[in-house]
């Protein structure tokens, strides 16, 4: 039966890649959409759950004092000087950024080449996306020294009839940033419109009822309907695939753009690309797998989904790997001294521990993801996973670090050492991104229906049986 | 909150303001009031209070009736320094000193002033000033002080003033010398003792033992091809050192740099001098002599040939260089050297006949030249003996800074009554009777000696800030009541003096000059005494401790203020502290690390500090600097450093031997605004030799090829109108850190203390990088300036998302701080580093007098804004509407920037780069000329000048 | 009965297979005014019915993006170069390499807006109340069942007949809807 059934599917959505099964078997209509939708609906959220939503918003109130203390006394808090004018808040905000990467191309690149089997994730990887990009939003402005004048960075009509200097990557950075925002949470709530529908067909109290109903702004499903989301997904995906490539780009240029040796590199864009959808799926692995134990959702998420990610990883992780070989290359190649010197004080100056342990994690663990049985077991996975977050985290603090603190005149070489409020404000953010999924967790469908929905088999049984 | 204040500051200057003045008798009480209330709208007011001085005051430039408010004033007075007072000129803004430069028409300044002149002005302004006379501890008027000093000696009249004395320190200042006099006439039997902790001791000892009798020796550098250094830091903080540098440059660069001077340096502490020298010899404190010795028999001919001692190569060499230049060289020696160095170094250039040529000798300065720790002794053992009733300490702080074996304070105790008056509440004011304010001498009419004696009337540019007087007064009141006011004494006293007709018309002359013409004592040529060195007594072994006076707080009397505090030292970059400075060799001997907190043990006494490895240092010598470790000495004084001090005996005022060293285990931080001092082999500084730059004047356009200026796809930017550029010459630069003090008063710049030092953001707009090059035992040392480059390509306007910094039509790379959000890109981006961040609220926003020193024509950053030098823009505009006024172009020189200004050397020059016959374009087209950086094309509008070093070509190979 | 209005006759199909068959039937005998209603895209159907509006979603998303395009070099030019020249870094005025990633940008930004509004606007969107909501059982549509409708609309539209139909083609229930 289970076997037709996939053949039928088979034939009617032909599949690359069916060694291993996109969705579990014997799924339903109504199991997936009851399974999904009781989440949201119903359930009461299991234990773990409710320790990880404390624990991220303790940590939320630790972001809160930190920005309370850091506005009152200015940003001196910080471990910054002249000359690292830049430190944790930069890191933290280009890893975000990067972090949010892998959402959008799940979503987005995924769907343009047709890979079913991201229907599944894709939800959660957008929502991942989205704090992400909240998170890493706070940092520009946490960083500033007058943060409450952070709104000159926008062009807007004023009286001092001065605007923004175009010339500028930070310019830059606010245009990609709040785009991709933007972008990404249209696309999120596009594609999430039809399951709110559902919500609102299975909900219980009229409060939901109108939630959701207002939500779905009153989705019937009608064929049109249909037809216009796939064309809007589909050129939705169209423009973001280019534009999450575009943002880690413009990212980049903070760097490549100053002169500064170790920053001013062409190799950048494509170097930080790759990084970003490296942490990305690290974050989604970090993400999907507890959430599989947690709520059993096995049967939509399955081995095939994590293999995937993994396999991902692993490829971007090469990209990288290539990066951190070609970037000393380029320097020695170019002869100039302080671009020399500059990487020469990266792997063997007083950052040292930075560089090779950036090396340990991003290039050397992930290699154990050559071995298929690793790609589908879940704790070595989630290991490699953070060991992956932090490395991706530790690269950029080594990127910005020792190429600040060493540049052109020696007589202004300073190092750079964090402060308890650095700390504070990193996991701040951490506990901002935790709550902020947990809650998603709690009132979102975190999986597309209807999407699964196209999955199933193209005659259900269930119909008549239920009749 | 701190906006706040701004917006209301002006607003004061136009209406509080006057209307405080009028209540100024209440004023003291009220500022006081109000201060406990902190900063408060009111008081405000005070900051812009107009406080003149009810006498008849000459203005520098213009006769006062011409006051236009809003456009500064300009006074000439002097600041008393030790070894001859440095001609300044104050500028008043609304009747406000703000800054202090130099007076061009004064021998000692030229129109450079010295870091200590630079920074009086905040001494004035220090808000830990002594504001009321005190008995105890508690508050008195000065009637109840006059009246019960006089019950005090009024019972000694009848024994002729017997147990009255009066401890003063070195007295240079005519009138303060006549008031004295007169005291002493009064009370024949009182006693009168001097004693300045870093005096002139060893130089008149030794012109005793020379001449027979003290006398005042100052050179002419101007005139000397060959220059040796017996431990002289003459560059940059020995006497008279403005000058000195001065005429040391300009000889430096005669003929096109070609025919240098040339400079050996023989020292056993790293100091600015030696680091400029072409030949430096580093040996211990104690070898100095030794040295000397050979030096003497070299040149003296007596036949002893040089001893085969491990420098007689170098000595041999320096010597020939020496007589190959007689009456053209000079030589020497440091105030801490032994007496008897100062002796051989008269014999030496009365030898190379060099007398009356580069070596001038005057009458002494002081009134009464005497062996002041011999004076110090006598009063202690009356003290012991209970012969003194009645002590008047007029200035000084020698409960602080006496020789510690004399015991000064247990000895005070002994004393009926005891009377302090100075600036400040100090160690020794807590354990006198009574403590009466001294007035600043911008507050008061005094006079006082230069170098060569030429004479400055001080005259007060504003009002007493609080209930003070003058020493004048002070010792007048003694005599007689109501004592007559200071300008009173001083007129009354050069009437006197002042012969020939018409008094007036001299008095406002001088007084408006800065200078008494012509009051220079007359040059005399004096006998050499017989005296013979005997021989060179066998040196202690093991490690000698060596005392310096701080380059910049001097023995401790500056010690309370800021910018001193903060103004990095010219080699070690220090600031806030002193240290333990010791060679690499004995740092690594005794398993010592920069920062370890060690014990040093002169028999019985100790103190700990924390050790500093300098390069250069002679092995087993440690220096210390004296005027640290205060404990009341302000909020600045206390707690910075340790107090030097407490090893320091009358018998070995200078160095002390045998020192013992213990490690204590402990660190402390040492706050350094240039940890990194090695130039980790970058061309930043490029160096030659005359005769190898005659053979290759191309040596800097090859090393340091500046790119094309139409290699570019874009149209380049036109300056039409005027473009100004700076051109530094690191030949002349001798690391003297005048610019940088400049710089902070002129802008504004606030002091940061010693943690956010130690976080490496200090504020100060320009620097003055130093590096070590070589040999760490006997390394080479470079300086190079470094303000704002102003790059016409500038990377830090490309960053800017705000526009926050951009380029004016004159090619000044502006800083706009109300527009600033502090991203901190634009420094990031700056390859010279040279922009600052108020990472916190810097500025003092709060103390009063603080508010009063600031020049309104700067804004005041607050916090969250990036700051940097600006090429003193507001000169520039000051200029610009002068010149629109009088319908003219601005004139070549007529704009100075306040680096320039105060640089004794004349290494920085600023100007109109559009304008070929200015001195800036000529300079820039010299061969030496480079741009810092050049290969990342952001052409600089600052240059340098490449340096050039004239080592002897007999001591090849032996370390410069 | 009710006095409304009648909006259409609903068919209730527990198999996307019936549902393709029957549109296919509705559509053979002429009905034009037909629509469908399911859990999930059913291409099938798509291909039967004719398109409607949604042909000119790509244009307007062209379009919206040709303005981002010239709106972000417009704001940067004026600024830059007419507002409020100044020399930057001794850069040219207009210095268009470092203008193009905004353009880039608002291209984007002004394109995805543009496909989310105008998918909005073509679907007729937010509509909270439409007179299937009416029929109780459509609640499943989003679930598990899949409705065809003959609106009342259509030319050709006669309750009998259609209901008639419909009730031929193996539905799980046939019922009227009226409007509100």
């Amino acid at each position: 039966m289970i076997i037709e059934e996939q053949q039928r599917h088979a034939q009617r959505r032909p599949d690359p890649d069916v060694t291993l099964p996109v969705i579990g078997p014997s799924q339903t209509f109504s199991i997936v959409t009851e399974q999904i939708s009781s989440v949201p609906l119903r359930r009461k959220m299991p234990l773990l759950w409710q320790i990880t939503f404390g624990i991220g918003l303790l940590l939320v109130f630790v972001l809160l004092i930190s920005a309370t203390y850091l506005f009152g006394k200015g940003v001196g808090i910080f471990g910054i000087q002249i000359p690292v004018a830049w430190g944790f808040a930069i890191t933290n905000f280009v890893w975000w950024i990067g972090i949010g990467h892998a959402g959008t191309l799940i979503s987005a690149f995924l769907l343009l080449l047709n890979q079913s089997w991201r229907n599944s994730i894709n939800r959660f990887a957008e929502a991942m996306t989205i704090f992400a990009v909240a998170c890493a939003g706070m940092f520009p402005l946490l960083h500033l020294g007058r943060p409450w004048l952070f709104y000159w960075i926008l062009p807007y009509p004023n009286t001092m009839t001065v605007q923004p200097q175009f010339r500028s990557p930070l310019v830059w950075d606010v245009f990609a940033v709040s785009t991709y925002a933007t972008v990404s949470v249209v696309f999120w709530y596009l594609g999430m419109i039809p399951d709110l529908a559902a919500l609102r067909d299975q909900s219980t109290s009229r409060l939901k009822y109108a939630f959701y109903g207002v939500l779905c702004w009153g989705w019937r499903g009608g064929s049109r309907h249909w037809r216009l989301h796939e064309s809007a997904s589909l050129l939705l995906a169209g423009l973001a695939t280019p534009l999450v490539l575009s943002v880690h780009t413009v990212v980049s240029f903070d760097f490549t753009i100053a002169i500064l040796p170790g920053w001013h590199s062409t190799i950048f864009p494509p170097y930080f690309v790759a990084g970003a959808i490296y942490s990305g799926f690290a974050m989604v692995l970090v993400l999907a797998l507890p959430i599989r134990a947690v709520f059993g959702l096995h049967n939509l998420i399955t081995e095939r989904h994590i293999n995937n990610c993994a396999k991902l990883m692993l490829a971007t992780g090469l990209i990288l790997a290539y990066a951190y070989l070609i970037e000393p290359f380029t320097a020695w190649y170019g002869g100039s001294q302080f671009e020399i010197y500059a990487f020469h004080n990266r792997a063997f100056g007083p950052y040292a521990w930075a560089f090779w342990l950036v090396i340990a994690c991003n290039v050397a663990i992930p290699q154990l993801l050559w071995i298929p049985r690793i790609r589908i077991s879940p704790k070595p996975l989630f290991v490699i996973s953070l060991a992956v977050l932090y490395g991706m985290w530790l690269e950029r603090y080594m990127i910005i670090i020792t190429s600040l603190h060493r540049d052109y005149v020696p007589s202004a070489w300073f190092n750079f050492t964090a402060t308890i409020w650095d700390n504070a404000i990193l996991f701040g953010s951490i506990g901002l991104f935790i709550t902020l999924f947990a809650l998603f967790v709690r009132f979102l469908p975190m999986i597309s229906m209807y999407e699964v929905r196209t999955l199933l088999p193209f005659s259900a049984p269930d119909g008549r049986s239920e009749k | 909150m701190p906006s706040i204040e701004r917006d209301f500051i002006p607003v004061e200057n136009l209406t509080g303001g006057d209307r405080e003045c009028d209540e100024r008798p209440t004023e003291t009480s009220r500022r006081r009031f109000l201060e406990l209330m902190g900063a408060s709208l009111a008081l405000a007011g005070a900051s812009g209070c107009t406080r003149q001085p009810p006498e008849f005051i000459l203005p520098y430039v213009e006769p006062p009736e011409h006051a236009i408010p809003g456009r500064p004033r300009y006074y000439a007075t002097a600041v008393p320094a030790f070894g001859g007072a440095e001609g300044v000129i104050v500028e008043t803004h609304l009747g406000r000193p703000t800054k202090v430069e130099g007076n061009p028409a004064h021998p000692a300044s030229l129109g450079a002033a010295s870091v200590r002149s630079q920074a009086s002005v905040l001494d004035l302004y220090d808000p830990d000033r002594a504001r009321e006379v005190t008995y105890l501890g508690s508050t008195r008027t000065w009637d109840d002080f006059l009246s019960a000093f006089r019950l005090r000696i009024e019972p000694l009249r009848p024994r002729n003033g017997a147990g009255f004395r009066l401890l003063t320190e070195t007295v240079c200042s005519p009138s303060l010398g006549a008031q004295i006099q007169a005291v002493l006439t009064a009370f024949p039997e009182a006693v009168w003792h001097q004693y300045e902790p870093a005096g002139d001791h060893s130089a008149r000892a030794g012109a005793q033992l020379a001449f027979g009798r003290p006398l005042n020796c100052y050179f002419r550098l101007d005139h000397a091809d060959v220059i040796l250094a017996l431990d002289s830091d003459f560059l940059a903080c020995g006497r008279n050192s403005t000058r000195m540098a001065r005429d040391f440059a300009t000889r430096r660069r005669q003929g096109n740099r070609l025919d240098m001077n040339r400079l050996y340096a023989v020292e056993c502490t790293v100091s600015a001098t030696g680091g400029k020298a072409d030949h430096r010899l580093p040996v211990r404190y104690s070898e100095v002599e030794s040295v000397a010795r050979e030096l003497t028999n070299a040149l003296t001919s007596k036949g002893a040939p040089p001893s085969s001692g491990k420098n007689s190569a170098w000595i041999a060499a320096a010597a020939q260089d020496l007589l190959a230049h007689r009456g053209r060289s000079a030589i020497i020696a440091g105030e801490q050297q032994s007496p008897v160095v100062h002796a051989l170094a008269h014999q030496m250039n009365a030898a190379l006949g060099n007398v009356g040529k580069t070596v001038n000798y005057t009458e002494p300065l002081e009134v009464r030249p005497e062996d002041e720790i011999e004076s110090l002794r006598a009063l202690m053992r009356d003290m012991d003996a209970g012969g003194v009733e009645v002590l008047l300490i007029v200035g000084g702080n020698p409960v602080y800074n006496a020789p510690a074996d004399l015991a000064f304070a247990e000895r005070l105790r002994k004393v009926k009554t005891a009377v302090h008056a100075g600036l400040h509440f100090d160690e020794t004011s807590q354990l006198c009777d009574w403590h009466v304010p001294a007035s600043h001498f911008f507050e008061e009419w005094s006079d006082t000696r230069a170098f060569d004696g030429t004479v400055t009337i001080l005259q007060p540019m504003i009002e007493p800030l609080y209930e003070t007087r003058s020493i004048l007064a002070l010792l007048d009141g003694i005599r007689q009541y109501p004592p007559r006011s200071s300008y009173e004494i001083v007129r009354a006293y050069w009437a006197g003096q002042h012969k020939g007709a018409d008094f007036e018309a001299w008095w406002r002359k001088s007084v408006c000059d800065g200078l008494v013409a012509d009051s220079a004592m007359p040059p005399i040529e004096p006998g050499l005494t017989a005296w013979q060195p005997q021989a060179a007594a066998d040196q202690p072994g093991g490690p000698e401790v060596v005392f310096r006076p701080d380059p910049y707080i001097h023995d401790g009397s500056w010690s309370n203020n800021n910018w001193l505090q903060e103004l990095p030292r010219p080699i070690t970059k220090l600031t806030w502290d002193n240290a333990v400075h010791l060679s690499p060799t004995t740092a690594r001997n005794l398993s010592l690390k920069n920062e370890d907190l060690v014990r040093l043990r002169c028999g019985a006494r100790s103190v700990e500090g924390a050790v500093w490895i300098s390069q250069g240092q002679p092995d087993d010598s440690v220096t210390v600097h004296l005027g640290f470790g205060r404990t009341r000495g302000g909020r600045a004084a206390n707690g910075a450093g340790f107090n030097a001090y407490l090893l320091r005996t009358s018998d070995a005022m200078w160095a002390g031997a045998p020192l013992a060293i213990d490690k204590t285990g402990r660190t402390y931080r040492l706050a350094t605004t240039q940890p990194q001092q090695e130039m980790a082999g970058r061309d930043l500084i490029l160096e030659n030799t005359p005769e190898g730059y005659r053979r290759d004047p191309d040596f800097v356009s090859r090393t340091q090829p500046e790119p094309p200026k139409d290699e570019s796809l874009y149209p380049t930017w036109r300056y039409a109108e005027h473009a100004w550029g700076m051109s530094i010459d690191l030949t002349a630069c001798v690391n003297c850190n005048a610019c940088v003090a400049a710089c902070q008063a002129e802008n504004n710049i606030p002091v940061v203390g010693k943690e956010e030092v130690l976080r490496h953001r200090a504020m100060h707009w320009i620097r003055i990088d130093t590096y070590y090059k070589g040999d760490p035992e006997r390394p080479t040392l470079y300086y190079q300036p470094v303000p704002c480059m102003q790059c016409e390509n500038a990377p830090c306007e490309l960053v800017c998302p705000v526009q926050a910094t951009n380029h004016s039509s004159e090619g000044l790379n502006d800083m706009v701080y109300n527009r600033c959000v502090g991203t901190r890109y634009c420094s990031n981006n700056c390859p010279y580093k040279v922009r600052r961040f108020n990472f916190f609220l810097f500025q003092d926003w709060v103390t009063e007098s603080i508010k009063m020193q600031r020049n309104p024509d700067v804004s005041v950053r607050s916090r969250g804004v990036m700051e940097k030098c600006t090429y003193c823009v507001q000169r520039i505009r000051e200029a610009e509407i002068r010149a629109t006024t009088q319908d003219r172009r601005i004139r070549e020189g007529e704009i100075q920037t306040a680096c320039q200004q105060s640089c004794p050397t004349q290494a920085i020059v600023f100007g109109d780069i559009n304008r070929p016959d200015s001195q800036v374009s000529r300079l820039k087209a010299e061969k030496l000329n480079y741009a810092l950086l050049a290969e990342l094309n952001t052409r600089p509008r600052t240059t340098y000048l490449a340096e050039l070093r004239n080592p002897n070509p007999v001591l090849k190979g032996e370390g410069v | 009965m009710t006095e409304n209005p009648i909006y259409g006759i609903v068919a209730e199909f527990a198999d996307p297979g019936l549902l393709v068959a029957a549109v296919a039937a509705v559509h053979s005998r002429g009905y034009r005014k037909v629509e469908t209603y399911t859990p999930y895209p059913i291409h099938e159907v798509e291909e039967i019915l004719e398109p409607g509006p949604e042909r000119r979603l790509p244009r307007l998303v062209l379009a919206g993006g040709i303005l981002g395009t010239l709106t972000a070099w417009g704001m940067q030019y004026y600024i830059a170069a007419i507002d409020y020249p100044l020399n930057i870094g001794g850069r040219p005025l207009n210095s268009w390499p470092a203008f193009i990633v905004i353009m880039f940008e608002l291209t984007i930004l002004f394109a995805s807006l543009t496909a989310f509004f105008g998918m909005l606007g073509l679907c007729g969107l937010p509509l909270p109340h439409h007179p299937l909501f009416n029929l109780r059982r459509f609640a499943l549509c989003s679930k598990n069942r899949f409705f065809l409708c003959v609106e009342a609309a259509d030319p050709l539209f006669e309750v009998l007949e259609v209901a008639d139909l419909l009730a031929g083609l193996d539905p799980l229930e046939v019922s009227e809807v009226y409007e509100d």
